[in-house]
């Protein structure tokens, strides 16, 4: 045995008997929970280190360390004050998570455990728990860490437990104690088991787990297997059962669950992106700046005399640094530019994102009453992505409809049989009405109609949940009043044995390894149950052998008509396989039901095969999937089954809204071809006028793929040729849209490299090609990692389309992680999905709202907020650029460290913030109503090349009205009517007021929603800033060595041609800016800009109308591009549940 | 019955989180405000910047900033205002053998005369102000060599003065005061103005140099160490600044505008924003109602040639001006106020017809479609 592979645990501690085999003994960890990431000692270094490993604050921290070291124009305050700031808040926040995971760590350490040692029970501190130690555990403990189940209360070994805080399932699963120690259950027996396991090591699915057990009995050892029925985890909770006994397997940071708290891989939304890519450009204008001026400054005192005049010499020390002066001057400059790259933007975005992201969270809208859940965010990085989205792809089983199964109808050899009848519009719920089609079956008949009853109550893996314990079940069931009902991880299975029931076949229970059924006539049937081969979503069907009273052994197999078909030799084929194909048109969910006779030869066969395979310690699943293969054939039809699965409330409403927004919307399920499509028209994800293309396995069988790809490119593509743009942009009807239809199969021949190299790449680019033209594609027969392959395929395709992926099981969460933004509804399939996603909606329908209304503001308000922040800043720091050219290129900064320190921290930071939070461009409930605004805002619209270039030039523009306004009113002459002169302090003073000024009233002037929260924060910012200059200039700071400011604003302000140059200034600055939101919204109007003037919503015909410039904007867009720079610019992550992962593990 | 039972549900759910804030009333006053800002629903007022709405504004601003322009151009003016440049670069100038000999080592001070006429005379107070050209006192090396803590009166700082004074910080051993380049480099030419009668006599004008410094900076900002009395004793272990020819303490005769607090140094001390600038020398208080301050005619200039500015090519300036409500001669605010208000009424006009064309156009032919 590789001990790498595999680990051995002594139960108990007890060494194996001599002979066996030597195990190598191995060191486990202790049972210790440790989230937390610092202790008390190693805080400030590693909090430290982990925060200066982003790029932005490192940059800001060299900068600091500049401007302490060389003689820098600025103070280092001026970095070094923002930077502390924002490195103390980061810290203390920090700090306060791992306190409180420190606390919870401390909480589930502390927390008793009873361990049998030498026959008796001892507490323990659960850290101290070993591998190895058998552990007692009561009814509605949680396990402790991961155990092998030994025995249990109940006779048979089972115990029954509660995994809803591991995955959110809240049905009751059973487990099952090991055959040969079941029977130990006191303390002094489980002491006396002589065992030893050995298992694979740790690994984080939570469902997968191999492992063989050695019972030494004397001198003899059996070996046994372990599967996950055996394995009980930690934190899933004990139910029904008083107490078991188990053995400690894993512990610690070891157990499944443990293994299970990694951080996903972090997405960053696109607008990120840009952010990124704007940063560089100003990097690159931060340093151009920096050399340019050193360049000029040599030039300009290569001359002695300007150097150095004799009024203004420098010392002695300064001269003799004639090598690195170059090198300083070039540092001092980017000292005195590097305001230009806010350190606050980053918090300022941070916050907008966390703070924003409650909204989410606290829309009415978005809640469900009946669950009474409300949206969950579990990463606000992605906001704005929200509003960037132009795949949908989409899950359909719970997603689109309600997951809520109910029996519709079963066929048996052509009968049809309907459990309800419809009395007068009422529905009698206990009468039994068959419904037959065909003629009176006869006695033949009868006996294959209480067949497929009987499979279909035998073949299933539901277990009644009893409200009593006693013996009333059967009484109850009988009666009608149901006091028990059934559960199971599949609503499917629910449904049919319910439908059963309501056939006069009811299940009841099973005890002791025997199935037993009530049948018409009111007597129970039992069976045995020996073997259950269970359901997997590659199979696609369930298999039980049981054991009849008679002695006859039978197979039931349960399963897709696609995987049924092909293993049944008899049966009435033809006739079923036409009402399967007529039910899944009508979008009912159908199963194939087959049995087997086996001979106790051939049940010996499968038991050889079974036992092996399962006694694997490698390759398990493989070897068990081979051996089903083997079992489940020559299997006899009965009949079928069918189950309706009706379509979530407002399901079509918002599918139809996705598609007026511009989404392509893409349904991936596993479901078969025709059950998918009746879903698709009743979504209206496909309407009457569609023209279906079916790229199937029906087809390619005919024809070879290639052929069917280049037929169906050429009729996609001739129709797109005939098409203007404009036409092709609006969904009315006269123009076909197509919709396509793929299933599993074919989709992998798709992808698959192909052999010959020619076409390879090719059949991937033609099926983009066609999907691209296609309203509306079905994806059938999915297997899980296809959906994510599929999300992949598209978001590798050369537009680099915003990927969105919704779905509410765990076969979806591949494509969930895979997608930009992955949506979880909160559905009855578990919590895997919306564990997994990035956020989580009760509904589907509530994805309307979600990303018409929320990821619309959220994108406005971001990008306003990005392009806000570079704007603010060239007017802040270009007049600074402009100063060098009349001060000697001496670096001499043109504000006073005190407004160069706040300008970003205070004096502009609170206005932009609340914008960015609640800043409404255009009332929320035109925004549902009217979905083709999404367009508006689509492919990064507002965060293109040409809009950042305006907004930049519009920066330089106010900066060099500031500057020169300034400048020419200085201009050798005063402005006092008292004579005096003003200084460089004044003057910079002057500049930075226009300044705050104007910056504050582009903001307003770009506000459309203006709360009395906007009022207060704007005015207030304003008069914030008057009063802090008239306190900083009022007073002679005892603290500073300088008083440079000392009277100087209100000298300035005791000057009229100050104040009427202060309103020139700002007047002429913003003119720009609203001359040219004036005349594009004349002349060249957006959709949204037509629908702010008229303030309701207008007819659909002018609404969906995309306004030529952007049409045209479409065919500019610039990608932004990658940059890995500043990745980690945005990994100031935010945590919005602040909880303990191990205690409440929904946060995986 | 259903209803009112669902209701009262409702309540129920209510109550129990209310409880504790004791009373249902401000729960019901404090609620709605919570939701409407949690639900994005807060009642706003939604402007929206439309030809329409900007169109009077425009026309407004014009007609305001037009007046204002006009009004501060006519202002501008009226003001009378005379230079003259007293370097002494040409062979003509009167002041070039002061300007050619200069040596920072000669203990006589280099005098010269320059003659000029006012064409017209200068009514009310004038304002005379000396001027230099291409000298950075912005210069950053140059602003930041002061100590404002020294000139502030503080004892510890006259002895031990700022880092940032180098290389101006000590002399011989002792430490400097005031110490720094600005105070090292003050402007040490002394000026004098006479009114040539027309018989030839000299007329000394009366030259008053107070209230050339802000009050604040005078009365609060700088401060003799220990008061103004007894100068040479508090500065007696300080060194004068190497360009000096006279110690702080002998700037002038006036105790009130002696050592830090004369208001030449002040004046000196702030540094000018740009590298050509004028700082206030003097005031000429108008003496009658009847008689212009400065009547037009013929004055003569007299220097003490002391300050040096040929080396690094900067000129030397006298000026004379009157000021009005809005300071000197200075075009650019009204011709300012002039184009931007001309500015606004032309884009008004350019807006009415767009608006008249496109705006009602497109709002009125896209509604039938």
């Amino acid at each position: 045995i590789n001990w790498v592979d595999s680990r051995t645990i002594y139960i108990g501690h007890k060494e194996p008997p001599p002979g066996t085999e030597a195990f190598i003994q191995q060191r486990f960890p202790d049972n210790r929970i440790v989230s937390s990431k610092y202790t008390f000692w190693n805080f400030i270094p590693k909090n430290l280190f982990e925060q200066f490993r982003r790029v932005a604050n490192f940059y800001f921290l060299i900068i600091f360390l500049v401007q302490l070291i060389i003689d820098t124009p600025t103070s280092p305050i001026t970095s070094g004050l923002p930077l502390f700031f924002v490195i103390t808040v980061t810290a203390i926040k920090q700090g306060y998570e791992d306190w409180l995971r420190h606390k919870a760590d401390n909480a589930v350490n502390r927390c008793p455990v009873h361990v049998v040692q030498h026959g008796k029970i001892v507490r323990k501190q659960s850290r101290k728990l070993r591998v190895g130690d058998v552990v007692l555990v009561k009814e509605d403990e949680s396990f402790p860490c991961d155990l092998v189940l030994l025995s249990t209360s109940r006779d048979d070994g089972t115990c029954y437990v509660t995994t809803a805080s591991l995955d959110g399932e809240s049905s009751h699963k059973t487990y099952y104690a090991v055959q040969d120690t079941k029977a130990y259950n006191t303390e002094k027996e489980v002491d006396a088991i002589h065992a030893t396991i050995e298992c694979e090591q740790p690994q984080p699915d939570l469902y997968k787990f191999v492992g063989r057990i050695n019972v030494y009995m004397g001198n003899e050892s059996v070996a046994r297997p372990l599967g996950s029925e055996n394995l009980l985890l930690r934190g899933a909770t004990l139910k029904n059962t008083s107490y078991i006994y188990a053995v400690a397997i894993y512990s610690g940071m070891e157990t499944k669950m443990a293994l299970n708290y990694q951080s996903k891989s972090q997405k960053r939304s696109a607008v990120e992106k840009s952010m990124n890519a704007y940063l560089l450009v100003y990097l690159c204008i931060l340093i151009s700046k920096a050399i340019i001026n050193t360049a000029l400054k040599y030039v300009w005192q290569a001359d002695p005399n300007r150097d150095e005049p004799w009024y203004n010499h420098r010392t002695e020390t300064e001269r003799q640094r004639h090598l690195i002066r170059a090198f300083t001057d070039f540092l001092a400059f980017m000292v005195l530019f590097n305001y230009i790259i806010p350190v606050s933007m980053y918090v300022t975005v941070e916050m907008q994102k966390f703070l924003g992201s409650y909204f989410i969270m606290w829309d009415d809208e978005m809640m469900d009453e009946e669950l009474g859940e409300r949206a969950v965010v579990n990463t606000s990085d992605l906001n704005e992505e929200l509003g960037q989205v132009e795949y949908v792809f989409t899950d359909k089983t719970g997603t689109l409809t309600e997951n809520n199964m109910e029996f519709i109808e079963c066929c048996v050899d052509g009968h049809v049989y309907v459990p309800q009848v419809i009395c007068n519009g009422q529905v009698l719920p206990d009468a039994v009405g068959m419904d037959m089609i065909d003629t009176s079956p006869g006695p033949d008949a009868r006996e294959r109609e209480e067949l497929f009853f009987r499979a279909l109550c035998l073949c299933h893996t539901v277990q009644v949940k009893e409200e009593e314990t006693v013996d009333g079940i059967k009484h109850g069931i009988h009666q009608g009043k149901s006091t028990s009902f059934y559960i199971s991880s599949s609503p499917d299975e629910v449904a049919l044995v319910e439908g059963m029931k309501r056939l006069g076949f009811t299940y009841l229970r099973l005890k002791d390894g025997q199935m037993e059924i009530l049948n018409r006539e009111d007597e129970i049937e039992k069976f045995e149950l020996l073997e259950v081969l269970t359901f997997d979503s590659v199979r696609r069907r369930m298999s039980v052998i049981v054991k009849a009273n008679t002695g006859e052994l039978y197979l039931f197999c349960k399963g897709a008509d696609s995987s049924i078909f092909p293993r049944v030799v008899s049966g009435k084929v033809d006739q079923i396989r036409a009402r399967v194909e007529q039910n899944a048109v009508e979008g009912l969910r159908t199963l194939c039901v087959a049995y087997r006779h086996l001979s106790p030869e051939q049940y010996e066969e499968v038991c050889h095969l079974l036992s092996d395979a399962k006694l694997a310690l490698q390759d398990r699943d493989r070897r068990l999937a081979e051996a089903y293969d083997l079992i489940e054939k020559d299997l006899i039809l009965l009949g079928a089954t069918a189950v309706e699965d009706r379509l979530q409330e407002k399901a079509a409403d918002t599918i139809e809204s996705l598609h007026k927004a511009g989404m392509k919307v893409w349904v991936l399920t596993g479901d078969k071809m025709e059950t998918a499509a009746a879903t698709c028209y009743a979504s209206k994800l496909f309407r009457r006028s569609t023209q279906i293309l079916e790229l199937t396995t029906k087809r390619t069988e005919e024809q070879s793929l290639h052929d069917v790809l280049f037929d169906l490119s050429r009729t996609v593509l001739r129709q797109h040729g005939d098409m203007t743009r404009d036409t092709f942009s609006s969904f009315s009807g006269d123009c076909t849209d197509y919709g396509l239809i793929i299933d599993g199969a074919t989709l992998s021949a798709v992808m698959r490299p192909n052999q010959d190299d020619l076409n390879s790449g090719n059949y991937k680019e033609i099926f983009l090609e066609i999907c691209r033209n296609c309203s509306a594609v079905l994806c059938c027969r999915m297997a899980p990692l296809q959906k994510a392959q599929i999300v992949k395929l598209i978001k590798a395709s050369k537009e680099h389309p915003i990927t969105l992926a919704v779905g509410d099981g765990a076969n979806d969460v591949s494509m969930i992680l895979e997608a930009h933004v992955g949506i979880g509804i909160m559905g009855k399939e578990g919590r895997q999905a919306v564990r997994n996603s990035d956020y989580a909606v009760p509904k589907f329908k509530h994805l309307k709202k979600m990303l018409l209304v929320h990821g619309h503001y959220y994108y406005i308000r971001i990008s306003e907020l990005v392009q806000y922040f570079f704007y603010k800043n060239v007017c802040f720091i270009f007049p600074q650029f402009l100063y060098q050219f009349f001060c000697g290129f001496s670096q001499q900064p043109l504000y006073d460290t005190a407004y160069l320190t706040l300008y970003n921290i205070s004096f502009t930071s609170l206005p932009i913030l609340l914008y960015s939070l609640i800043e409404q461009h255009i009332n929320m409930d035109i925004l549902k109503k009217d979905p083709t605004l999404y367009r508006d805002i689509s492919k990064n619209s507002l965060l293109r090349w040409p809009i950042f270039i305006y907004w930049t030039i519009l920066g330089v523009y106010d900066a060099i009205v500031m500057f020169f306004g300034a400048y020419f009113l200085f201009d050798n002459t005063t402005f006092t009517s008292n004579g005096q002169m003003f200084g460089n302090w004044t003057f910079g003073t002057l500049v930075f007021t226009v300044l705050v000024f104007t910056v504050t009233f582009k903001l307003a002037l770009d506000t459309h929603y203006w709360t009395w929260i906007n009022h207060f924060v704007i005015w207030g910012s304003l008069i914030f800033f008057v009063v802090f200059s008239l306190l900083w200039g009022g007073i002679i700071w005892p603290f500073l060595n300088y008083q440079r400011m000392y009277y100087v604003f209100m000298q300035m302000l005791s000057s009229g041609p100050a104040w009427l140059s202060i309103i020139l200034l700002i007047t002429a600055s913003l003119l720009p800016d609203v001359l040219k939101k004036v005349i594009w919204r004349s002349l060249w109007p957006t959709t949204t800009e037509r629908i702010q003037v008229s303030g309701e919503t207008k007819t659909p015909a002018t609404a969906t109308r995309v306004s030529r410039r952007d049409a045209n904007c479409a065919d500019v867009s610039i990608h932004s591009v990658r940059l890995s720079i500043v990745g980690s610019f945005s990994s100031f992550h935010v945590n919005l549940k602040l909880k303990h992962p191990f205690l409440f593990c929904h946060n995986f | 019955m259903m209803a009112s039972s669902y209701n009262a549900k409702e309540e129920d759910g209510h109550h129990s989180g209310s409880a504790s804030h004791g009373g249902a009333a401000v729960v019901k006053s404090k609620k709605p405000d919570n939701t409407a800002f949690k639900q994005q629903r807060l009642p706003a007022w939604q402007p929206i910047l439309t030809a329409g709405t900007v169109l009077p504004a425009f026309f407004v601003i014009g007609l305001i900033f037009i007046p204002i322009g006009i009004g501060l151009y006519v202002t501008s003016n009226n003001i009378k205002e005379f230079e003259i440049d007293y370097t002494g670069v040409d062979m003509n100038s009167a002041c070039y053998s002061c300007a050619k000999n200069f040596s920072w080592n000669s203990t006589t001070s280099c005098l010269c005369t320059v003659d000029f006429t006012l064409e017209q005379p200068f009514e009310s107070n004038v304002f005379m102000y000396y001027g230099l050209s291409n000298f950075y006192q912005n210069h950053r090396r140059y602003v930041k060599s002061r100590d404002d803590s020294q000139l502030n009166g503080d004892m510890s700082a006259l002895t031990n003065p700022s880092k940032e004074c180098e290389p101006y910080r000590m002399s011989e051993g002792l430490p400097i005061a005031p110490c720094g380049a600005i105070a090292n480099s003050l402007f040490n030419d002394t000026l004098k103005l006479y009114y040539l009668e027309a018989n030839g006599t000299r007329n000394e004008i009366p030259l008053v140099k107070k209230g050339i410094a802000w009050w604040t900076d005078k009365h609060v900002k700088f401060r003799n160490p220990g008061g103004n009395a007894n100068l040479t004793a508090v500065f007696q272990a300080t060194s004068k600044p190497v360009n000096w020819r006279n110690p702080v303490y002998e700037l002038d005769q006036d105790p009130e505008n002696n050592g830090f607090i004369n208001e030449d140094f002040i004046v000196w001390m702030r540094t000018a924003a740009l590298p050509t600038f004028r700082k206030l020398y003097r005031i000429i208080q108008k003496k009658s109602s009847t008689m212009p301050t400065l009547p037009s005619g013929k004055y003569v200039l007299d220097i003490t040639y002391n300050y040096p500015v040929l080396s690094f090519d900067g000129r030397k300036r006298m000026i004379l001006s009157t000021i009005s409500w809005m300071g000197g001669k200075n075009p650019f605010l009204g011709i300012a106020y002039i184009t931007v208000g001309s500015i606004c009424f032309f884009l008004g006009v350019v807006l009415l017809i767009i608006h008249h064309k496109y705006d009602t156009r497109s709002t009125g032919a896209d509604i039938p479609n």
